[in-house]
């Protein structure tokens, strides 16, 4: 088969006063007509920045690719000026990104913007323009192409706006598709349908696809052959069979062997009292008016669950089945509208925040994003002190409990006093675990505590969360989008579906014999199932 | 990723060619009317002798219809134009922010000082200086007050929507969920975050405060005729404009410079500070 795009060589430096020199160094790879590339890496790895240079979008004031060609159809993009490259652009060359919502113009029509495309790279007549944007609706199996022609982005969900994004890529039928992360921000089950659709027009259009991922499991579904990125060098490259059966550098192994099974472990059942109990909790948002009350939404509905010391509840579910909002009732963040939370046997539903303030010690919740769940303004220490010194601790006493909690946790106690930004994303992390255990708690809400890390990270902080459920005995309600997470850490499950819960057990039980049809397509969805 | 400490505000800020320049004047003019008037002649002195006099043997800046000389009452009239920015600066900011934190953190709060402010909002500034320099009489305090309560709603805005965006942040609600009372989560978590902001916001009611007063002072409701503010002495100057132009001109010219440089600091420290705008501009 002959190459369509060829990398040789390539190396883009970073400014000056970076942590290291190269985005990416000597990077060497291809893709061939009718296949998909994927490159796989952790962040930083410079996976994106590769994929940015071929379209020629990278942010050309921050970096600069100091050697290295980029042939595509007898061309070194590498070289070629603004006003050449406009011709590649939409026509052979073609992009997807990550994020549907914001890569749309919010105010405008989806079908102008796809016609938009036609009208700048052809000459066709508005009516054969229109047609045509159909046309490419159709492919992309979006229901009812004539309605949605006519929507706006906001009208259309996640999917269906990434599927918007895929027909403008291919209206003009482009000989390479770059994709960049397009299904991160995606439900698993609207995921596998969007992974479904481009390796289907893949096939039949004969494209070359290079697919940027951070996820294995959608390697394994996905690719045809797999470019492993580290640190902005290409670490190995080979069929993704190869890859996935025999990889052979130490970090391959190292990322093929954080994804989490789908098999859950057996675990004993757990006997104890519980300490948390939510009872029948109900929560809407928003208000009705006299004339209507459309805009109320049952973020929950009816939700009850228990969790008992040393036991983690897990609460699985897509974006909008209002797992983030039971937490956020349990620790009282908001006020369910009825419902009993029963925190060892005493009910805070309705105290006020007076009422509330010593019972906050029991609870305790680490956040998703670590980037903002630490106040840029103030030293880990003072983060992690905060709270025993609400509750009347003296300092010193605070701190040395706290420089404890940094060895737990695995951070170096010196580190106290330093800022928030000088720690990674896994670092922060456990800094917020830290802060979390300072105040002793019963109870550990893990709100998506790991989304935001990378696979190895990730299952570092997995441990530590395990580690110190049976130092504490806690009680761990954690919360995630992802099954295989799920699936590992997990006593018992508890699946919702907006705002209800639909099904809920003992994880093994649920995994292997999954009753209702929502846990179902859940469970199939998940990416990569015929390797891990 | 950030690996190096961050340089401080102040190196920051100061490389900026606007905050440095608009600063150095601004420096001067202070300096000018915090010493000059130990070396100038008194401005109260009346001497009948050489009234209306051009720039030259009377003083560099002439005298007026009172043979006072106009340089020393500009140099003076500098005290009280930068005392009135400054004053109502701090008094804006200082009650827009406790109001504005209340009204951002508090909801139940919200809406009733929210309706207030778009309340006062809706009044006229130079109308209710008038207003109360009629009801109250005509002082320094007066005019401060005057110009002060219709700049409050602009900064408790500001404040609020600091606030309403900061108290999402996982890190104020991890705060919550420690225990922290309410106000120390408003000084420790809430409030730094709303500085930038209040320093631009504050520079620009520095300049306008200057101005508001000077028209006043024009139209005769400000500070009292005796005083001599740049409003005054230009307000005065006015029957004679055609004949003696300099009694308008060198106040005209001292305000103009003065609130200039302010309005550049202004410019640059939001450059600098707030991160959105600066981050456009490197």
């Amino acid at each position: 088969m002959s190459k369509l795009l060829e990398i040789k060589g390539l190396s883009v430096t970073l400014p000056s006063k970076s942590d290291r020199q190269y985005a990416i160094n000597d990077v060497s790879i291809f893709v061939e007509k009718n296949e998909i590339l994927c490159v796989v890496g952790e962040s930083g790895s410079g996976k994106s920045v590769t994929a940015f240079s071929v379209m020629g979008i990278y942010d050309k004031r921050a970096l600069t690719i100091s050697k290295g060609e980029i042939l595509f159809d007898g061309y070194d993009l590498a070289k070629v000026n603004e006003d050449q490259f406009r011709k590649f652009r939409g026509k052979k060359l073609a992009m997807i990104f990550q994020e549907p919502m914001t890569a749309l113009n919010p105010v405008m029509k989806v079908g102008e913007q796809i016609t938009e495309i036609l009208e700048i790279h052809t000459d066709l007549t508005p009516g054969k323009r229109k047609s045509k944007a159909i046309e490419a609706m159709e492919n992309v199996k979006l229901p009812d192409p004539e309605k949605i022609f006519h929507s706006y982005p906001h009208e259309l969900s996640g999917g269906q706006r990434q599927r918007i994004m895929i027909a403008m890529a291919l209206v003009l039928e482009p000989d390479l598709l770059i994709a960049d992360e397009p299904t991160t921000a995606l439900d698993v089950t609207t995921q596998a349908t969007i992974l479904e659709l481009i390796k289907e027009i893949q096939v039949r259009r004969g494209m070359g696809v290079l697919f940027i991922t951070h996820d294995f499991g959608v390697v394994a579904d996905i690719a045809d052959r797999v470019v492993v990125m580290q640190q902005g060098v290409v670490v190995e490259q080979d069929t993704v069979n190869q890859i996935l059966a025999n990889p052979q550098h130490e970090y391959t192994k190292m990322l093929i062997g954080s994804v989490p099974s789908m098999v859950p472990p057996q675990k004993k059942s757990i006997d104890v009292q519980a300490v948390l109990e939510l009872t029948t909790i109900d929560k809407k948002f928003g208000k009705s008016s006299l004339f209507r009350n459309d805009r109320i939404v049952r973020a929950v509905d009816q939700v009850s669950l228990k969790v008992a010391p040393g036991e983690t509840l897990g609460i699985v579910g897509e974006s909008g089945s209002g797992k983030s909002t039971v937490a956020r009732c349990a620790i009282r963040l908001i006020e369910p509208d009825s419902g009993s939370i029963l925190i060892k046997d005493i009910d805070i539903a309705k105290l006020r925040e007076s009422g509330l303030r010593h019972l906050r010690r029991e609870i305790q919740i680490v956040f998703q994003d670590p980037y903002r769940s630490l106040n840029p303004r103030r030293t880990v220490g003072q983060s992690i002190v905060e709270g025993p010194m609400n509750f009347g601790q003296s300092e010193e006493a605070a701190i040395h409990k706290a420089k404890d909690l940094m060895e737990i946790v695995g951070l170096k106690p010196d580190n106290f006093n330093r800022f928030p930004h000088q720690f990674s994303g896994g670092q922060r992390q456990r800094i917020c675990i830290a802060r979390a255990l300072a105040m002793e708690p019963a109870i550990l809400i893990a709100d998506e505590a790991v989304s935001a890390l990378d696979v190895s990270v990730q299952a570092q902080v997995l441990e530590l969360l395990e580690d110190i459920k049976k130092k504490f005995s806690l009680a761990v309600l954690f919360i995630t989008h992802d099954l295989r997470v799920a699936a590992q850490i997990c006593d018992n499950i508890v699946v919702m579906k907006k705002g209800a819960v639909v099904e809920m057990g003992a994880t093994h039980e649920i995994y292997t014999q999954p009753t209702h049809p929502y846990t179902q397509s859940l469970l199939q969805a998940a990416p990569g199932q015929k390797y891990f | 990723m950030q690996s190096q400490v961050e340089p401080s505000v102040f190196d920051v800020t100061w490389k900026n060619r606007n905050v440095s320049i608009g600063m150095s004047i601004l420096v001067i003019i202070i300096a000018i009317a915090l010493f000059g008037p130990f070396f100038t002649k008194d401005p109260f002195s009346l001497s009948p002798m050489t009234r209306l006099k051009p720039p030259g043997d009377f003083g560099f800046f002439g005298t007026d219809q009172l043979g006072r000389d106009v340089f020393s009452r500009v140099v003076n009239g500098g005290r009280i134009s930068l005392t009135v920015g400054l004053a109502v600066a701090v008094f804006a900011i200082l009650v827009g922010t406790v109001l504005g934190l209340v009204a951002g953190y508090i909801r139940a709060l919200d809406s009733l000082i929210m309706r207030v402010m778009d309340g006062l909002m809706a009044i006229p500034a130079i109308l209710l200086a008038i207003a109360m320099i009629s009801l109250s009489g005509a002082s320094l305090a007066t005019v401060i007050a005057a110009i002060v309560i219709p700049e409050v709603p602009r900064v408790v805005r500001l404040v609020r929507s600091v606030v309403l965006t900061v108290r999402e942040e996982p890190y104020v609600e991890a705060a919550i969920s420690v225990g922290t009372p309410v106000h120390l989560i408003m000084h420790r978590h809430i409030l730094p975050n709303t500085i930038a902001a209040l320093i631009v916001q504050a520079t620009y009611i520095c300049g306008s405060a200057m101005l508001t007063e000077a028209i006043l002072g024009f139209l005769g409701a400000g500070i009292p005729p005796e005083i001599p503010s740049w409003g005054n002495i230009m307000s005065e100057g006015r029957t004679f404009f055609q004949l003696t132009p300099w009694i308008i001109f060198f106040p005209g010219i001292a305000l103009a410079v003065t609130v200039l440089s302010v309005n550049i600091v202004g410019d640059g420290l939001r450059d600098t500070l707030d991160p959105r705008i600066a981050r456009s501009l490197k």
